[in-house]
């Protein structure tokens, strides 16, 4: 039976095709091909080069070890404000959460006033031991990882505490009737229960070390990671090289997919019974009171540390901060230039129209999806939603490579058009990255639909239009919402994709903030900083609010 | 039947390789409510919606009022459907949701709130308009579903297992309610269910299904007292079916040996002959008697006994090792006893023979 709908299965997925596999396929065409056929040279050039083998493994290790690091934070977090109830634990709990919304790179540039050589700390520590240079560097691989921990840390902490939440305390009953002492209890029931969550957050956590470019970019110096490796190299002008060097970190992406995939731990979500999580314990020893009381706010200083520095870097005029510890004048002169001067204020514009005409497209993409693939079950549905799930498995810097190759040249017949250097390129950019994000919340979105719902419609007189009206798009509102705010953040505060892909013209806030960190124009690179974070919090504040009103 | 309402005409549907509906044909007068019973699996759900368009079927047709609306799309067919978990939409409150077939059909401002609060008064939940469907109970939402299904004054109305999720206690009640309001108001009906009870209570007459394929189709009583297949003897009330063979013509019916025993039982009511040879005898727990072994009974031993009121069921290993269910004085045999097994003196009825095989 011909099934309605087919027609328009097959243009959504020609053109997920087009937009995604296409440019990919590129990719790896070019690294085997030169100027006159195909050619293995590149790959053996790759093969031979000892700095490619290092920047390979430095992407892997850095990356395990940024998975080691936020589990060591995350899980205990989790248990302690699961399992324990002490005063501020609801403040505190939104708070450990916040690394979260802070745009990667912006979370660099704190760390770089915050802990850099020139930065808050490092005077505070002359100061106070009299030295005349900073007793460090915020520079190399343990600069890396301490940003990788401090904004991932958060995945673990999430994914554990929303896992302990599933967890029925009658598990903890049984488990205590049968004899079973607190460490066999932890060791034996509830952390292979909690197997999936763990490794939901280690897969999400390496994927994102993996494909992390704004630390390593700013603080890496000769430290290189494959992403930085390939921006190098194709600065260089090594272009087919640097299509070799894309294959390979895709490759490792795809292969750390596919084996914490295999391990069937993802998927599987074991725990039994509905949830009725056990009561938290109250600590009621005022010495452990007291002690968790100190920790924790001590923790909340140390997580908010960055945002308060930024903010307070974004009120200093150029130039006047030196060796005080605190600035010595403040002004919001920074803030006036970023939004009077038009040279300065275009960014902004630009990342805003940017960011959410992506945001739409990839809505309007992701409902389309959803509308056949998973309510009428088109022909080739599967492959669709495959499709969007794809570039979350791809580093940002390989898809930007993928379109930058794909659409620098104008070739109708093959389908490829010269976006590069046009305003259309970074918005198609944070369209194909914002795909997976948003897809994943809309199709999940209209997974919960029940189809009886369209039957009654439609037994109710309701044509297609009003039941979609009516019934499909309010009830869809918070997926909706959800899907539209990660995208809009995403792309708002993008910068690995940017890099590559930017002109003048189009210059988006991280671009500027990169220019004006080396221009040594801290005040103005702070405040857009500040923008970008205020506008993230922004965003999922009023999400949240709209999300759930419906 | 004068001319019938809705006709069902040779309906099938194939899912694959299986007959999910294989020719299934059935007509209503209208105003009837017809009750679709039969086990999962049998296609009664897959007929239901192919009734209301959800499903297109394979080949065959369906008729109201003479026209064939087969291809027409569920939102023209002007069928009202109540969904098994009701399907209302949440984001709505509950008058809109009685409103939403209505405002399909074009009406506006004062009729639409004079027609709501009809079908609200309807079922017994005047004033509920501005309520929130997860305010309702269990009983209150499935009385809105109806509602809703309704207000549009649909030519047919389709129920999908409609007392399902409700709790017992209530079911019965309710059953009592919905069939006393659609027959005033004379909707013909087409209900779906797998419990008996419900089928007969709630439906004029009860099409028996399985397996895709209609088995019989009548009221409650004519399905009890001729059933057409050992199938619906032993899904419509209880019973058990032993093999006999039928050895020729005795004084009151067809004479049938049966282990050790020699019983006349009725002649088929569809006139069937029986030739001699293996059959199938459905038994009755009250169409045979349980007393003390001896000659001339069936012999066996008790094995289980279920008090019932007037007489206890007791379930009887015979000496063939077949298992039957039998009526008998309530407490005068106790498992483990030897006892024999005969006709009732109310000859005849709940004794049912079937060709082998069937």
């Amino acid at each position: 039976m011909k099934r309605p709908g087919s027609v328009a299965g097959w243009v959504l997925l020609g053109g997920l095709v087009w937009l995604i596999a296409y440019p990919l396929t590129l990719v790896l065409l070019h690294a085997v091909r030169g100027s006159d056929g195909w050619t293995l040279e590149f790959v053996r050039t790759f093969l031979s080069r000892p700095t490619e083998w290092q920047a390979l493994w430095d992407s892997l290790w850095i990356s395990l070890a940024s998975v080691a690091l936020a589990a060591l934070i995350g899980v205990p977090l989790a248990f302690l404000f699961a399992r324990y109830d002490f005063p501020g634990r609801r403040l505190l709990g939104a708070v450990v959460a916040l690394p979260a919304v802070l745009p990667p790179l912006v979370g660099v540039l704190a760390f770089l006033f915050l802990y850099g050589e020139s930065g808050f700390v490092a005077h505070l520590v002359k100061r106070v031991l009299g030295l005349d240079e900073a007793p460090w560097r915020l520079e190399g691989a343990a600069a890396i990882l301490l940003v990788h921990a401090y904004s991932m840390y958060v995945y673990f902490y999430l994914f554990v505490r929303a896992g302990l939440a599933s967890l029925d305390a009658s598990v903890y009953e049984a488990a205590a009737s049968l004899g079973a002492g607190r460490w066999r209890t932890l060791t034996q029931v509830v952390l292979p229960l909690l197997r999936p969550s763990l490794a939901g957050a280690a897969l999400l956590t390496f994927m994102t070390s993996l494909a992390s470019f704004s630390a390593p970019y700013i603080f890496g110096g000769g430290f290189r990671v494959m992403t930085t490796q390939i921006v190098a190299t194709r600065l260089n002008g090594d272009d087919s090289l640097a299509m070799v060097e894309t294959v390979s970190l895709t490759l490792l992406a795809l292969a750390a997919l596919w084996l914490l995939r295999r391990s069937d731990a993802v998927e599987s979500a074991t725990s039994t019974g509905k949830g009725v999580a056990p009561e938290r314990s109250r600590v009621s020893s005022p010495a452990a009171r007291a002690a968790l009381a100190v920790l924790s706010w001590g923790l909340a200083l140390v997580l908010l540390l960055p945002h308060l520095t930024l903010l307070l870097v974004s009120f200093v005029p150029v130039g006047t901060w030196t060796t005080e510890a605190l600035p010595p004048a403040y002004t919001l002169g920074n803030y006036a230039t970023l939004l009077q001067d038009p040279v300065r204020a275009r960014p902004l514009v630009n990342s805003l129209w940017m960011a959410s005409l992506a945001t739409v497209a990839a809505v309007g993409i992701s409902i389309a999806a959803g509308i056949l693939a998973v309510r009428r079950r088109v022909r080739g549905g599967t492959v669709i939603e495959s499709l969007l799930a794809l570039p979350w498995a791809v580093p940002g810097t390989v898809f930007a490579i993928a379109l930058a190759t794909a659409f620098s040249v104008n070739e109708p017949l093959t389908a490829r058009f010269i976006f590069v250097g046009t305003l259309w390129i970074l918005p198609l950019a944070y369209l194909v990255r914002n795909l997976p994000i948003t897809g994943r919340a809309i199709l999940a979105g209209f997974r919960r639909l029940d189809p009886s719902l369209d039957e009654a419609a439609s037994s109710l007189g309701a044509g297609r239009w009003r039941t979609f009206r009516r019934i499909t798009l309010p009830l869809l509102r918070p997926a909706l919402v959800a899907g539209a705010t990660l995208a809009f953040v995403t792309a708002f505060g993008d910068f690995v994709t940017s890099i590559m892909l930017y002109t003048y013209d189009t210059r988006p806030i991280s671009l500027e903030i990169l220019s004006s960190l080396r221009n040594s124009d801290v005040g103005v690179a702070a405040a857009y900083g500040v923008v970008l974070m205020l506008v993230s919090a922004g965003v999922f504040a009023a999400s949240a609010e709209r999300g759930s009103a419906g | 039947m004068s001319t019938p309402y809705l006709v069902l005409d040779q309906l099938t549907r194939r899912f694959g390789p299986t007959l999910a509906v294989d020719r299934l044909s059935l007509e209503l007068a209208a105003g009837e409510i017809l009750a679709l019973l039969g086990p999962s699996g049998s296609g009664k759900t897959t007929a239901l919606r192919l009734l209301a368009g959800f499903d297109t079927p394979d080949s065959g047709r369906v008729l109201v009022e003479g026209q064939d609306v087969t291809a027409t799309a569920p939102v023209a067919r002007r069928f009202g459907m109540v969904f098994q978990h009701y399907a209302l939409f949440p984001h709505l409150d509950v008058g809109q949701n009685v409103a939403f077939g209505l405002e399909s059909a074009g009406i506006r401002g004062g009729t639409l709130a004079e027609r709501v609060a009809g079908a609200l008064a309807l079922v017994d939940l005047e004033g509920y308009e501005r309520r929130r469907i997860g305010q309702l109970s269990g009983g209150q939402q499935q009385r809105v579903a109806l509602a809703r299904a309704l207000a549009p004054e649909p030519r047919v109305l389709l129920l999908d297992e409609p007392l399902s999720n409700l709790d017992p206690a209530l079911r019965e009640r309710t059953r009592g309610e919905i069939r006393d309001l659609i027959h005033r108001i004379g909707t013909t009906t087409v209900f779906v269910t797998h419990e008996q009870d419900e089928a007969f209570d709630l439906g004029d007459r009860v099409a028996v299904l399985r397996s895709g394929r209609l088995e019989q189709v009548g009221t409650a009583e004519a399905l009890y007292a001729e059933p057409a297949t050992p199938f619906v003897g032993s899904f419509v009330g209880r019973s058990t079916t032993v093999p006999v063979e039928v050895i020729g013509r005795g004084p009151r019916g067809v004479r049938v040996r049966l282990e050790t025993v020699e019983w006349d039982v009725p002649s088929r009511a569809d006139g069937t002959p029986m030739p001699p040879g293996p059959a199938l005898l459905l038994v009755r727990p009250e169409a045979v008697w349980l007393v003390a072994s001896g000659v001339d009974t069936l012999g066996g031993t008790v094995v289980s006994r279920r008090f019932t009121g007037a007489a206890s069921a007791y379930g009887v290993r015979t000496g063939g090792g077949h298992l039957l269910e039998v009526h008998g004085v309530p407490g005068a045999f106790a498992v483990g006893d030897a006892v024999g097994i005969v006709p009732s003196r109310r000859a005849g009825g709940g004794l049912h023979l079937f060709p082998a095989g069937s």
